[in-house]
């Protein structure tokens, strides 16, 4: 007999707030394993205080999180584990070598230096920079720095990837690349991808989506269903149509 | 559509551990081999006060014979543990500043992310710290050979401990000011309020009863200062001499502000969710 699989990401309930701004309302959702979701939301949304309690740089003040069923809180090695991210900001040290910072990473998951060249070999070859290893960080290109910074956070096998503004500065095709590796990583690799942008056109009609506004989940489904649950001709004007619902709310409330 | 099946959960072995230590001094070192300023300026800001200052006071302050001194020494030999101390205050001061600068950059998330203990993480993190400044301590102690301050032999051995220890201290409560420092042009305020005061009231510069002498005030202020006990376990751990009483004292500051460092990033209580870490 073969037990069900927990959900990739598990959010309940969850609110945080930075003293008296609320920053997240009660937020809840699970995504599957090997599907790629977009967190769709305009800056100041909450994309990023939810990454930081999902990778537990802040600790939850309500609600709880899971990660393949492994409690965020109670069991953060086991979650943790499980999870690659890729920050918002960049976190490559500039003065040492690809390789050198694939180690690094390596050994904070506790991969010896023999496995770790290995593994980096691997995936230096799945985002096509493999003959890129000796290269100082500071000499690649910001494109090549996301891709090294996704070859990173995938180093110790993760299962469910986060993926935080990842296009931030980057050219029409650098991040029309990104999305591809990331696409293609869920689909050949299995690997759960939860990835927050701002911009729209980053979703496509085969992805997951949660909107996200002024800290509560408007919105989760595929994009379809979402589309044609706001009768939008497409996912823009579904998003404009969700967020102006929540402004007519607001100013009903206030009159 | 099915997905891979997840691991099952394994925990960390001892070797695991290891590994993890060893990849955050190796960073450290590393990153310390590529700023070659920095290296320079740990190892000239020493040598400035050795070679001008020192020469300068000689005939200005008499230092009678105090323990661990068995002879009259010369100022030079005097001040070598006080500044051996100023190495490894800066470079605590400095890796703290790293530490907020990290952590601007992102590197610092890097290292919170790992699914090691995060206690853990920081205590790695504060060894490494420590392990870069015995480098710049033997590198000074190495020139100020040259410049007649000549300890023992077996001193340079016996004083490796009370280094590992005082780096310890030093480390740890820069770890914990940098977890209240909110920016990075912050280092200006930590010279004035932190390095500064704990410098010249202690007594690495002038023996205490010098000091008793002219304001009973300020030497009940040197004898709290912890940097004054990390000076004194320098001092006599480099005549092959166990000061106890600034042992205590070092052993029993390390420990606080090691402890008040890990709550300080702990997640659930720390300082970084109350100040929201910047962006939202």
């Amino acid at each position: 007999m073969r037990s069900v699989q927990p959900s990739a990401l598990s959010v309940e309930g969850l609110s945080h707030a930075y003293g008296a701004r609320r920053a997240l309302q009660d937020v809840t959702f699970a995504i599957q394993p090997a599907t790629f979701t977009v967190l769709l939301g305009l800056n100041g949304a909450g994309k990023s205080t939810l990454f930081s309690l999902v990778t537990r740089l802040f600790g939850t003040q309500r609600g709880s999180i899971h990660i393949f069923g492994h409690d965020v809180a109670r069991d953060p090695g086991e979650a943790l584990r499980l999870l690659g991210v890729v920050f918002q900001p960049r976190t490559l040290d500039l003065d040492l070598s690809v390789g050198q910072n694939l180690l690094y990473h390596a050994a904070l998951h506790g991969i010896g230096a023999r496995d770790a060249r290995a593994r980096a070999d691997k995936v230096l070859g799945w985002i096509g920079l493999a003959d890129r290893a000796g290269d100082k960080v500071r000499d690649l290109s910001g494109g090549q720095m996301r891709r090294i910074e996704i070859a990173r956070a995938l180093l110790h096998e993760p299962r469910l990837l986060l993926l935080d503004e990842p296009t931030v500065g980057l050219d029409i095709k650098s991040r029309a690349d990104m999305l591809d590796h990331v696409r293609r990583l869920v689909a050949e690799e299995r690997v759960t991808a939860l990835w927050a942008t701002h911009l729209i056109d980053e979703v496509a009609q085969g992805d997951d989506v949660i909107v996200l506004h002024q800290g509560r989940l408007l919105a989760h489904g595929a994009v379809p269903t979402v589309v044609a649950d706001q009768d939008a001709p497409d996912i823009h004007a579904a998003f404009t149509a969700l967020i102006q619902d929540t402004a007519d709310e607001r100013s009903e409330a206030a009159t | 559509m099915t997905a891979l099946p997840v691991p099952a959960p394994a925990g960390f072995s001892l070797a695991q551990y290891l590994i993890c230590l060893k990849g955050i001094i190796w960073r450290e070192g590393l990153r310390f081999l590529h700023q070659r300023e920095r290296f320079v300026s740990a190892l000239v800001r020493p040598l400035v006060w050795l070679f001008i200052f020192a020469a300068g006071f000689r005939q200005v302050l008499g230092v009678s014979i105090i323990p661990p001194y068995e002879t009259y020494v010369l100022y030079e030999v005097f001040i070598t543990p006080g500044l051996m101390a100023m190495i490894q205050l800066f470079n605590g001061m400095q890796s703290s500043l790293s530490m907020v600068y990290d952590r601007e950059m992102g590197n610092m998330r890097t290292l919170l992310v790992s699914p090691l203990p995060r206690w853990y993480l920081l205590s790695s993190k504060l060894v490494a710290g420590t392990a870069v400044s015995l480098l710049q301590v033997y590198a000074f102690l190495a020139i100020a050979w040259f410049w007649e301050v000549e300890p023992p032999w077996i001193g340079y051995l016996t004083v490796l401990p009370a280094l590992v220890l005082t780096g310890l201290m030093l480390g740890s409560l820069g770890m914990l000011i940098s977890s209240v420092v909110k920016q990075l042009e912050n280092f200006a305020g930590i010279m004035n309020f932190v390095i500064f005061p704990m410098f010249f009231a202690s007594s690495a510069l002038y023996p205490l009863w010098r000091v008793r002498e002219s304001s009973p005030l300020l030497y009940y202020v040197c004898e709290f200062n912890p940097f004054t006990h990390a000076v004194e376990l320098i001092r006599f751990a480099l005549y092959g001499q166990v000061n106890w009483l600034a042992l205590a004292v070092v052993v029993g500051c390390t420990a606080v502000f090691m402890v008040g460092a890990i709550i300080a990033y702990d997640p659930s209580r720390g300082f970084i969710a109350r100040r929201g870490g910047g962006d939202a």
